[in-house]
């Protein structure tokens, strides 16, 4: 049809390719079973970046692909970690329906607040999710007779998972729980984001401008995206109140809101994977440096975002695959 | 009025003090190549930024087939067909024109709200948007990020985005805007040759390529129609001459 020296695309093939499950990738989540045989005492903190995992690829739903910030996200977290907990401490421990209770009730709350958050964009936008964050948290901490406020929420206590397994002190129960569960919400989110929603969402990141006059619904869509996130942030809220039979007031905290934040820049946003790298960053370099001193951890931390913002503005993964395709070109 | 596709009853617009659409009444009628002319800061691209919905009018009407699209939303209105382009690139820096296209093509056929199926599974639509890319001479250009593109390379995106909804209605704002004279021509040949279905009104500076390829011609200065009518008519008009084409052009 053309001539022989362009080169013959087949577009649903440069497509496949987008979005094709790589060989890196397996390796990626068999290597999160690791820690079950080599890392038993860091159960624990596998659990936690598991959990942060899930939270910051929820937020990446909205800043990398939206094009939307949230300083605010931790509200939904929250919400998911209460729901969790209180059922489990008035009488229904068992942790799959608990779970997916925190899911919807996030949902719920996702989908309400997406009617203010359509309406806004940019500075207006970071104020008021930060606006919100300071309000759910204040309530929490005044609704002690529910929440327990800052002493936290006691009590809690979960059912044998499956009616079986039992939540062990090292944590494999919680860790292998949790790893699943994400796994799972990770496949659901792949799956958005390779999807025409999901090219239709970074349609809205790269020119919100333009999709009005290519016929795309913008405010439906954002809408949409902002529920599905709020429910996967709500499912790690969940997650961690039952994990740690436990729901700190924090849960809700602005200061959650802005290390999910961190984490997710700090791993590349856009990037799918950018989240779950970030948090095993920062969760891990925590673990080591905050043991002496928090102050220490913070000046450490600080240090890292400033260089990673000024020399790799795409996060750690952008940088790495800047890299490659230099190697690629020379 | 029954012959024409777009057309606006006395459209009024200010920012502040400045009137930038004073009374604009025009009939675009179906298969029509009209051209919009005037000096910069006529108001041309805010016309169609009112046509399309982008900004909404202070006073007056817009029929599209009839209908009166005065308050319906700028999605809704592409979804009846009535497109533009943007005089300064509105594209999809980061993304490749294949997926930026694909994307049109998706929300056109209302795929676009699906989230639960891969984009793999929508080969119909992907391919369409090739074709689209082909028919533009964008066929080998696919699958670059957009802002790796050469400026005339966007500049075909920028249309073959508006192509890809399907519109019966184009508006191109200054589709060859900052591209090279000869590379203007070919673009604008490329314009005249879409479906005569599709009713055109372009947006334009230079006259050579207004005179050869508009069948009718609307001159606004300062937020009004001035004169409107056939190419020579135009090119006779002592008042376009005073206040648009000076000397600059010989017809
Ligand atoms: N959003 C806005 N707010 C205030 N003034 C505006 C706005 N948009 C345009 N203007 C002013 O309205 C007038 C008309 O602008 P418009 O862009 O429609 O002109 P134009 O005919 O398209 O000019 P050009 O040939 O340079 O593209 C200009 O004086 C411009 O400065
Ligand atoms: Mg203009």
């Amino acid at each position: 049809m053309t001539d022989t020296a362009t080169p013959l695309y087949n577009p649903q093939d440069l497509m496949r390719a987008q979005v094709r499950w790589r060989m890196l990738e397996t390796v990626f989540w068999v290597s999160a079973l690791l820690p079950f045989f080599v890392a038993e005492t860091y159960l624990v903190l596998c659990t936690q970046i598991a959990i942060a995992a899930l939270f910051a690829l929820s937020l990446d739903l909205l800043v990398g692909y939206s094009g939307i910030v949230s300083l605010g996200h931790a509200v939904y977290f929250g919400i998911g970690a209460y729901t969790a907990g209180l059922l489990a401490k008035y009488g229904w421990g068992e942790p799959l329906s608990g779970l997916l209770l925190a899911g919807l009730v996030a949902m719920l709350f996702g989908y309400l607040i997406s009617f203010i958050m359509v309406r806004i964009t940019h500075f207006a936008l970071i104020m008021v999710t930060i606006g919100l964050c300071l309000l759910f948290e204040e309530f929490g901490n005044q609704a002690h007779d529910i929440t327990g406020g800052h002493d936290g929420l006691q009590g809690v206590r979960m059912w044998r998972l499956f009616g079986t397994f039992r939540w062990d002190l090292y944590g494999f129960t919680a860790y292998a729980y949790s790893l699943v569960v994400v796994f799972l919400c990770f496949l659901v989110i792949r799956r958005i984001i390779n999807s025409p929603f999901g090219l239709s969402l970074r349609g809205m990141r790269e020119n919100a401008r333009r999709m009005p006059a290519i016929g795309a619904p913008s405010k439906q869509r954002l809408q949409i995206v902002y529920t599905i996130s709020a429910t996967f942030a709500g499912i790690a809220g969940g997650l961690l109140a039952q994990t740690t039979q436990f729901v700190a007031l924090d849960a809700l905290s602005f200061q959650r809101s802005a290390e999910v934040l961190v984490m997710l820049v700090l791993g590349g946003a856009g990037r799918l994977y950018g989240g779950i790298i970030g948090s095993i960053i920062f969760l891990v370099a925590r673990d080591q440096l905050a043991s002496n001193n928090p102050q220490y951890w913070y000046f450490w931390l600080g240090l890292l975002l400033i260089l990673v913002i000024i020399f790799l503005p795409n996060g750690i993964l952008g940088g790495i695959a800047h890299l490659l395709s230099r190697r690629k070109k020379s | 009025m029954s012959t024409s596709v777009l057309s606006t009853r006395n459209l009024q617009k200010k920012f502040g003090q400045l009137v930038v659409a004073r009374d604009i009444s025009i009939d675009l009628p179906k298969g029509a190549r009209y051209a919009l002319i005037g000096p910069n800061g006529a108001g041309k691209t805010t016309l169609i930024n009112l046509l399309t919905g982008m900004l909404a009018p202070d006073g007056g009407q817009v029929f599209l087939d009839e209908a009166d699209i005065t308050t319906l939303p700028p999605s809704e209105r592409v979804k009846r067909g009535l497109v533009r382009t943007f005089q300064i690139n509105t594209l999809f820096p980061n993304i490749s024109p294949l997926e930026a296209v694909t994307l049109v093509v998706c929300e056109r056929k209302g795929e676009a709200g699906t989230w639960w199926r891969g984009l793999p599974g929508y080969g119909a639509s992907i391919e369409e948007a090739y074709e689209t890319l082909k028919s533009i001479g964008l066929g080998d250009h696919v699958d670059r990020p957009t802002r790796q593109l050469a400026y005339g390379q966007q500049r075909l995106l920028e249309i073959a985005l508006a192509l890809a909804t399907k519109p019966h209605v184009l508006l191109l704002d200054e589709p060859a805007a900052g591209v090279p004279k000869g590379e203007s021509q070919e673009l604008f040949t490329a314009i005249a040759g879409l479906s005569s279905d599709i009713s055109i009104l372009f947006i334009e500076h230079d006259m050579d390529v207004v005179f050869r390829f508009a069948s009718r011609i609307i001159v606004m200065v300062s937020g009004g129609i001035l004169v409107e009518g056939a190419p020579a008519e135009i090119s006779a008009d002592k008042r376009v001459h005073e206040v648009y084409l000076g000397s600059a052009h010989h017809a």
